[in-house]
Order: structure tokens, then sequence, then C-alpha cells
């Protein structure tokens, strides 16, 4: 009997075999499919070694375990730090802050934008003032640190500094991760300054600061992670966010800087979603990719610089507010695939976060998810153990293959700023994520307690709630930090910032200086704007 | 204008700060696939460019998606500023990420739907086509 399906497949169930992505999966992998020419030597090579296709570190966990690092940051810079503290207490081992809304925008809490935000999604840090009491207790030299900001990123990369100063730190002692991704920000998450072109000039600023004077931070770290959230298929988080980075290596070269003095502290930022081996392939794929690059376009050899390393959180959009413990057995898979794909560091979402802002419970049972499988699941014992697998290395190959084709027509368009300007990632993203949502709706692709095993009137857990109180008390220190600061020190720190903007000087020194006459966020980010714009979206549905 | 003939119009907004344009863009190809007029404002919306919007262009209702838990500010406001200029025959409905509980709150100052996470676009657009009348245009 002939029911049009391939020789075999009657004995399977009626459904497409794909992963979330929508790539096909056959049956069975054999040697056949990694084809006659494919060899482990040139594809793999050993761990540590080019192309790292197998893992940068040739020991891997065995060596040293992936930095647990759960992302915190909420109301007030007092609630924010406790959070901190707490979290040190239970073993974690580097910091990540959220800020909010307004801070993302580069405005201050008094902003008529801001109303209603102040505190809600992140920290509300206006001035110098708000990051003192965020780091209090806590020495920046004992720390890793990571911030997730991105248009204001040098301001508050500044404010840091200042606290290291006060603390008597030297700069380069300090150790940590400025997200500074302006490019992910046109294509996906959509908190943005200024329009591009001027944007990637604070950030080779910031590269050529930190090459001298904080050689230890990573100045950016090029983020897949939003572009995933924000609707895209697997392969296009790994081909926009290598060509971004290619986009800044490039902007790096052209401002005159040496590759191999910024190269190095390039880090990546990738989501871990629910299909497995698709997510594992990807992270392999993205370190092969990645060294290719470095030496083939760049000229590089030093492993500094080819070496792809990266930070990976668990898909915050693959959660449902449905069945929220459910979420818990989702970020076991997708923390699992992220450790499985070699990661160096690891955020695993927490189970209420489609709700609201996590609770203490809940980001507790993140970590110790964390540590069940660092320190229970034997999974750490050896090195890349899928490789050799022949559909993980056909799934590798599939993946690098396709996000290379991405990364050539980007290439054609003039790279990654000229492919944004015209909207190009922005549109394959809406493209991808209505696909989706209609596969959805239509029960082609299953979300548990969602589209199937759906119950009615569930219990919800307790959730972490946002008073009011916080926005006053914001605004009622940034006008007190307003009112006694030098009033001269400002204006003559905020005059230069501007002067240095015409002049194309590194913005870096008068930003820091704006920084220490706790000049605001918002302030230092408009002192920039008559020089730079400002940035208006072109909407793409 | 033939009335009987007009398209349903609706204005898809995203209001504030909130950068998550996923959902919203979704909802307004769901509009748009439907047969309705779809008009999106963009990111980073003021309730005051929304409200002007919505009035300039003659919608039926305006749909706001709100993911910054800022929607206890953002949906009275729309609300109050469409009455003061005149639109308050327009609805307002939305969707985001709404706790359960602030959901009687925001239908007590006038919001007719929220749609919270899980909702189909299916059951979106049907809930329009029940909800949302056309409004008689002067």
């Amino acid at each position: 009997m002939n029911d049009g399906r391939p020789k075999g497949a009657r004995n399977e169930r009626p459904i497409a075999f794909t992963t979330v992505s929508d790539l096909p999966i056959e049956r069975l992998y054999t040697g056949k499919d990694l084809g006659p020419d494919w060899s482990p030597a040139e594809r793999l090579g050993e761990p540590g070694e080019f192309p790292y296709t197998r893992g940068i570190h040739p020991t891997m966990y065995r060596g040293r375990l992936w930095t647990m690092r759960q992302f915190a940051g909420f109301g007030s810079a007092e609630h924010t730090n406790e959070r901190f503290h707490y979290l040190l207490e239970h073993g974690q081992t580097g910091l990540s802050t959220a800020f909010d809304l307004p801070t993302l925008m580069g405005r201050d809490s008094d902003d008529a934008l801001a109303r209603g935000e102040v505190g809600r999604e992140g920290v509300a840090v206006d001035t110098l003032a708000d990051m003192e009491i965020l780091f209090r207790g806590i020495p920046l030299d004992r720390v890793s640190t990571s911030m997730t900001i991105n248009a204001p990123a040098a301001v508050i990369f500044c404010m840091y500094l200042a606290v290291a100063e006060k603390q008597g730190i030297p700069s380069a002692a300090l150790e940590g991760t400025l997200q500074n991704d302006i490019l992910k920000e046109y294509i996906a998450q959509k908190e943005w300054i200024y329009p591009p072109r001027p944007s990637m000039r604070i950030i080779t600023d910031l590269m050529a600061f930190c090459s001298r004077e904080v050689p230890k931070w990573n100045t950016i770290s090029i983020s897949g992670y939003h572009i995933r959230e924000a609707g895209s298929t697997a392969v296009q988080e790994l081909a926009f966010t290598l060509a971004d980075g290619i986009a800044y290596v490039q902007a790096g070269i052209d401002a005159g800087l040496s590759v191999d003095d910024f190269a190095p502290r390039l880090s990546f930022f990738f989501n871990s979603h629910n299909d497995f081996f698709e997510e594992i392939a990807k992270l392999r794929a993205a370190r092969r990719i990645w060294a290719h690059v470095m030496r083939d376009r760049f000229g590089t050899t030093s492993p500094r610089s080819l070496k792809l390393r990266f930070h990976t959180q668990t898909a915050g959009c693959s959660l449902t507010a449905q069945q929220p413990l459910n979420n818990v057995a989702r970020v076991t898979v997708q923390a699992l695939a992220a450790v499985l794909g070699g990661t160096q560091s690891l955020h695993t979402d927490s189970f209420d976060e489609a709700l609201a802002l996590p609770s203490e419970q809940a980001v507790t049972v993140a970590l110790r998810t964390q540590q069940i499988l660092a320190e229970e699941s034997g999974v750490v014992n050896t090195v890349d153990p899928l490789g050799g697998s022949y559909f993980v290395e056909a799934l590798t190959d599939r993946v690098e293959a396709d996000a290379l084709a991405y990364i050539r027509r980007i290439d054609e368009m003039g790279g990654m700023i000229a492919a944004i300007e015209r909207g190009f990632p922005q549109k394959e993203i809406a493209d991808a994520s209505y696909h989706y949502q209609r596969q959805v709706d239509r029960g082609e692709k299953t979300i548990v307690g969602v589209n199937r095993y759906a119950v009615e009137g569930q219990g919800k857990p307790e959730i972490l709630k946002i008073g009011e109180d916080v926005e006053q008390a914001q605004l009622a220190r940034l006008a007190a930090t307003r009112a006694g600061r030098d009033a001269a020190r400002w204006t003559r720190a905020l005059e230069k910032l501007r002067a240095d903007a015409v002049s194309g000087a590194n913005l870096i020194p008068a930003m820091l200086e704006c920084v220490r006459a706790y000049a605001s966020v918002q302030e230092i980010s408009q002192a920039l704007v008559p020089a730079f714009g400002t940035y208006q979206e072109v909407s793409v549905l | 204008m033939v009335g009987d003939a007009r398209k349903l119009r609706l204005l898809v907004g995203k209001v504030g700060l909130d950068g998550h344009d996923r959902g919203a863009k979704i909802i307004a190809r769901a509009f748009r696939d439907a047969g309705f007029e779809v008009i999106y404002t963009g990111l980073h919306q003021t309730p005051e460019q929304v409200v002007a919007t919505a009035i300039q262009e003659d919608v039926d209702a305006v749909s706001l998606s709100i993911l910054s838990g800022a929607h206890n500010y953002l949906f009275p406001r729309v609300i109050e500023l469409l009455r003061e200029r005149g639109g308050e025959d327009i609805a307002v409905f939305g969707g985001g990420i709404v706790p359960d509980e602030d959901i009687p709150g925001l239908l007590a100052t006038g919001v007719k739907a929220v749609f919270t996470p899980g909702a189909s676009t299916e059951s979106v657009v049907e809930w329009v086509r029940a909800h949302i009348p056309l409004r008689a245009l002067g």
C-alpha cells in the first residue's frame, strides 16, 4: 500500500519530523550523511585546537566548570544588591545585572517616558550614587560582573570603573562582561539611542580604552539571545550573531586597532531553546565558523582570537505561564544542551518568568538545576561526549552551511550595518516568528500545557511584585543627587564630552569624568546627541 | 465612504519603552491576514502619540502589547486620553505579560479584553470579530 510517504515510513507516526526551527530530521544517520570527504581532523580537530568544534579547552569541564551566572536586577539598587549577596552566599560564582527599561534607553527615572517603568524589569540606575549602592559590600576584584546594557553601555561601564576607584581597586584587576552589542538592538531587542554608525564609534572607543586600561574585561557580548527571543530560527540566531561579530571586528580594524589586541575580549551570548540537538549543533557550528572567520577573513592565528567563548541562557520565550512548574523540565533540557554544546557560563531561567520577575524560590531551583547537571549528572566527565555522533555531526554541518549562506547574503548587502538599514534581519525574524506562531496555532508544533494537555483553572505560584514605592524612592534619590553634586565640575565634564564627540577623541575618559561628577545616564547620553543624532526605526511587519 | 463595505480598522500599538515587539508584529500580521486594516505604530510610543494616531487614522479599536509590567499605568492612561480627545467610542484591548490578578482592575478602567501568553492568534481574531463593531465615522 502506498500512502505517499517514503518506503518504511508507514511504521512511523504521520507527523513532520523537524526541529523547532523546522529543519527536517531523518530517521537514521550513518556515515553516509557526512559525505565521503568528511574528515574528523579537519571538521573537528582536538578539543582546544582549531577549529574548536569540540570545545575551546583540551580538558573542558574536567578543568573548570562553567560559570553559573544568574541574571538579576529589579526594583531599587538596594533590592538588587540584596539579591546579589543572596546569590553569592548560595554558591553563584559571577554577578549578572539587569537594568530597567529607562536605563536601557539612556533615560533617567524622572523622564516622561519612564513613567510606570522605573525598577520594573531591572534595576534603576540614574547616577553613580545608584551604582555605589548596587555593588555595596561586594569587592569588585573578587567577582566577575556581567552587565546587560547596550545603548548607554559605556556610561554604565564608566560608573563601574568609578565604583572600583572608590573601593581602591585598579581597573586592570576588574573582570566581567559588558553586553554592549548595539547591532542586535536594531535587529531584535530594540533599545537604542543613536543610529548604527555613530554607535559603532562608542564601541570601538571602548575596545581601545579597555585594551589599555581594563585588559581582563570582555568589551562586547555579541548576542544571539535576543534575536532568538524575537522569534528567529536557530540558524538565523547563529548567522546574524556571527555577522554582527564580523561587523565589530571590522570596525575595530577600521579604527586602527590590531585584531589580536581586541578580538580576545569579544565574547558571545547564545540562547538555548527546546530542540536539544539543534541547539548543540548550533553551538558547535558557532565555534567552527568563528575560527574560520578569524583566520581566513581577518588573518589572525592567535588562538585567543580564534576561540569563540560564550555565555548561554535558556530560552525565556519557551517558558509558559500555564502550568509553570513544567518550565523546570524545559530549563533542564535546555541547560543540558548548553553544557553539551560547551558553554563557558550559563543562566538558567526561573520557572515563573512567564508570569513576572523571578521569585527567590524559583531562582534557587534554577541555580540548583545547574548544580545538579554539574555535580550529579556525570555529563562533565568527558569532553564533547556527542562528538562523532553521525546525527550530531550531520546536523552541525547543516546548521553551519545554512548560517554561512546567510552570512554570504549579508556580505553581499555590504555587511550587517547595511543589512540592518534595509531591514533585512528584522524581516527574516518577523517571518520566522509568524510562521512558528501559525504552526503552534494549527497544532503542528506542540507547547505542552498550552496547545496540548491544557487544563483549566490551575493554581499560579507566588510571584514577585514591584511596588510603586520604588519609583518614588528612585525619583527622590535622583533629585537629592542632582542637588548635592558639584555643579561647576558637572558642567565642565559634560562640555568636555560634547567637545570630544565632535573632535573624534576617544570618548571614554571624558565620560568617566562625567560619571565621577554624578552626571546622570540621560545627561551623558544626551550630550552626544548633537554630534550623533537619534535613531528612528523603519518598522517592518 | 460606504459604511457597510468598510473593513475594520485596528491600531496595533507598542507604548512605553518596552522593545519586545514579537507579539505585536505577530498579532498585526494575524489581523491583516484576517482581513482587517492594520496600523502599526512602531516602538517606544507615548500614550499621547498612540491616541493621536488612533484619532487621526479613525480606527475602530486600539490594541496594545505591553510586556514591561507598566500595564497598570499605560492602559488606563490611553483610555483617559482617548476620552479627553473625543475618541471615547474607540475600544481598547491588548495583551502581554499581565498577571491574572491585575486583569479585573484593567477591565474596570474600560479595557475590553486582556490576552495573556498562550492565547492563539485565532482566538484573538475571533474575539475582535465578535466584540469590535465598526464605528460610525463622522
